[in-house]
């Protein structure tokens, strides 16, 4: 049976399962129902120009994992930023891992989707942020029709949360082949501030699709720094969609390391619905092989005075592709508008492929809006004169490279995750030196 | 130390060494001198080990060993430096960053420790002194938005850092104000010994008051056509090159 008619059928045994009478049940049958005539993307969508799924959903996935399986910490520690204090959201084969997890109610609540669907005191912000931005597009239909499970976070007006909150889906391969549907809801109320690590992690070689969705609300002055370690197993492919709606002088920034994963299709979008926004989006991307890695962002403009960022750096070698596709939209009301965009790539092997297509639609007439894109080796005359003076040629390639996606490093706040995606990216190129640039 | 033998070298087929002889002492300072396009910065690439230029014929030993198939890596760390004519502007290196792989790669290839960070600040402190340079400057990215003069003096302290056996001096002169060039003369001059040697390239005379050369050559048309004391680059600069194309010629 195909993927999508298997997914179809078991939706009704899916609600049977969870709560019929659940607040969003109106909201999964719709979302169902949009699923069902959308389908999964094909490359006829000028969104998916360059990205087939159909190698990813060719797998028999088990949609629904029966057992709960156990994982001892100090098997998977390496995966979690454990060098600091955090909240820990941590998922087992798409089932909660309440001995993994260190959640709190005190003063914040950093918890389970679950239980936010289902008890009656969260059923006001239900109500008024639950897929309220996400799109309705098909995967992010087929998400919302069975979302369950995932992180809940509501950070109160003026608190500023000074641990990290780790959110990890692992993967155990006990199943042959699994589908994931992770759907997190992040509200971060006025003035608060907030740090967010998200990590998908298969530990088997076994195919493991996961179609998550984010929708994260930054209300009125609220900073949202979020970090995206994409660094799985090759025979994992993650849909990664993440909606972030932003009040009035709130600040959203969102890091991307994409170093794994067979195939990564990160659909970032940023809704700016008030004055003085900031958007800031930044990414990393290193792969090789076969890997594939896509990044489609928007950032919607719809009011005057407010920013975005866009800087993502791509290395691609062996037979890997890359495609980036930023979109920019300038509402007429969204005067003096700063819109940013950086999408630089260097191609290592000659098999190498990298699509990037800036996209800009403007209809203010006093904005700054400025984009860029470019493709390169690496600088030969710049190899010559590293290996001149002793550093030997695979070195030198990989402090041109960290020289290259340095500034996107620059920007991470919390030095042990800097630390880490600096160990990744030396290993990624195969050189034993943590560059302090 | 160094010793050129009939050397013939190529880029893309096309031929710009053509029969190169040289030998170079440890203590002694070469220089050579010569026309534009006489082959000068080839012979200097040729013997740092850039990837571009074949040798067809001739070989090229240091202290004895054929380095033909030695990777400019492994020159390095035997002790060839090259001060580049055009040092390569690298964004986001660090100078420090970058001294302290140079070193403890260096370091590495001789089956040493990496050298310890105080040893390391200090070592930079003293040469960053020996050249007149700025602490602030050692933070910035390599060459990243440097004057000709500020490029020049940060390869002179990469030499000083590296003490190489056989420093080769590109046009180091070149892009030099008179207080740059003196900065840089002495550094060279307080680097030298009588274990290690240089070899300096230029088309002027005036660098060649400040580092004496016990040898000058003259390089025309791939082959070294005319060689003698310091005295002769005197008499290049007073009578330019002319008369030497002409000797060659007739």
């Amino acid at each position: 049976m195909e993927l999508k008619e298997k997914l179809v059928s078991s939706f009704m045994a899916f609600e049977d399962t969870v709560d019929v009478h659940s607040t969003i049940h109106d909201i999964r049958t719709e979302a169902i129902k949009s699923f069902e005539a959308e389908g999964f993307p094909t490359k006829k969508l000028e969104d998916w120009k360059y990205t087939s799924l159909n190698s990813v959903l060719k797998h028999d996935y088990s949609v629904f994992p029966k057992n709960e399986n156990a994982l001892e910490f100090k098997d998977i520690k390496k995966y979690f930023i454990h060098e600091i204090d955090s909240y820990k959201i941590i998922f087992v084969d798409g089932k909660y891992s309440s001995h993994l997890s260190q959640t709190t109610h005190d003063g914040l609540d950093v918890c389970l989707m679950s239980a936010a669907l289902t008890k009656p005191k969260y059923k006001v912000i239900i109500d008024n942020y639950f897929n309220k931005i996400a799109s309705k597009d098909g995967l992010t239909s087929l998400n919302t029709a069975f979302s369950q499970e995932g992180a809940y976070i509501n950070i109160p007006k003026n608190k500023v949360v000074e641990k990290p909150i780790q959110i990890i889906h692992f993967s155990t391969g006990n199943e042959a082949a699994l589908m994931l549907q992770p759907r997190n809801l992040i509200v971060v109320n006025e003035n608060a501030h907030v740090q967010i690590i998200e990590r998908h992690q298969s530990l088997t070689d076994h195919p493991v699709l996961t179609n998550s969705v984010t929708e994260i609300f930054t209300n009125k002055r609220a900073i949202v720094d979020y970090y995206k370690i994409q660094n799985d197993q090759q025979s994992a492919s993650l849909i990664d969609n993440t909606y972030v709606n932003q009040k009035q002088e709130s600040l959203a920034k969102v890091h991307t390391f994409s170093f794994g994963g067979k195939l990564t299709r990160n659909n970032l979008n940023f809704y700016q619905n008030g004055e003085r926004i900031d958007s800031t989006m930044k990414g990393i991307t290193i792969i090789g092989n076969k890997q594939h890695v896509d990044h489609n962002t928007l950032v919607h403009h719809i009011e005057p005075n407010c920013e975005s960022h866009q800087d993502y750096k791509g290395i691609f070698d062996g037979n890997a592709t890359g495609v980036f596709n930023g979109k920019v939209v300038v509402e007429k009301l969204a005067q003096k508008t700063n819109a940013f965009q950086a999408n630089n790539n260097i191609l290592i092997s000659d098999k190498a492929t990298i699509n990037t297509k800036p996209q800009l639609e403007i209809f203010a007439d006093d904005v700054k809006c400025s984009h860029g894109c470019t493709i390169g080796q690496l600088d030969e005359s710049a190899m010559f004169y590293l290996r001149s003076r002793g550093i030997p040629e695979k070195e030198a390639r990989a402090l041109l490279m960290f020289a290259f996606s340095n500034n996107v490093l620059d920007s991470v706040k919390i030095p042990e995750i800097k630390n880490r995606i600096t160990k990744i990216i030396a290993k990624k190129l195969g050189v034993n030196i943590g560059f302090n640039l | 130390m160094l010793k050129i033998n009939n050397l013939h070298a190529n880029v893309e087929d096309k031929s710009i060494l053509k029969g190169i002889n040289l030998e170079v002492k440890p203590g002694e300072v070469h220089a050579i001198m010569g026309p534009n396009g006489s082959g000068k910065s080839t012979l200097a690439s040729v013997i740092a080990g850039k990837e571009e230029y074949e040798v067809t014929e001739g070989n090229i030993l240091l202290d004895d060993e054929d380095i033909e198939e030695l990777s400019a890596e492994e020159r390095a760390h035997k002790g060839v430096f090259l001060s580049f004519q055009y040092p390569v502007e690298i964004p986001g290196v660090s100078v420090t960053n970058f001294m302290r792989t140079a070193i403890n790669e260096t370091r590495k290839a001789k089956g040493l420790e990496d050298m310890p960070a105080k040893d390391m600040l200090k070592m930079i402190r003293d040469k960053s002194e020996l050249l007149e340079i700025d602490r602030k400057f050692l933070s910035r990215s390599l060459n990243e938005g440097f004057s000709g003069g500020e490029k020049k003096r940060n390869e002179i302290f990469q030499m000083a850092m590296l003490e190489p056996k056989l420093a080769i001096l590109d046009e180091t002169d070149s892009g030099l104000d008179i207080d740059a060039l003196r900065i840089v003369a002495n550094g060279v001059n307080k680097l030298k010994s009588k274990d290690n040697a240089v070899i300096v390239i230029t088309h002027y005379q005036r660098l060649l008051d400040h580092i004496v050369p016990d040898f000058v050559h003259v390089l025309y048309n791939g082959k070294i056509v005319k060689s003698g004391g310091k005295e002769l680059a005197h008499e290049l600069e007073a009578k330019g090159y002319d008369w030497i194309k002409e000797e060659v010629n007739a």
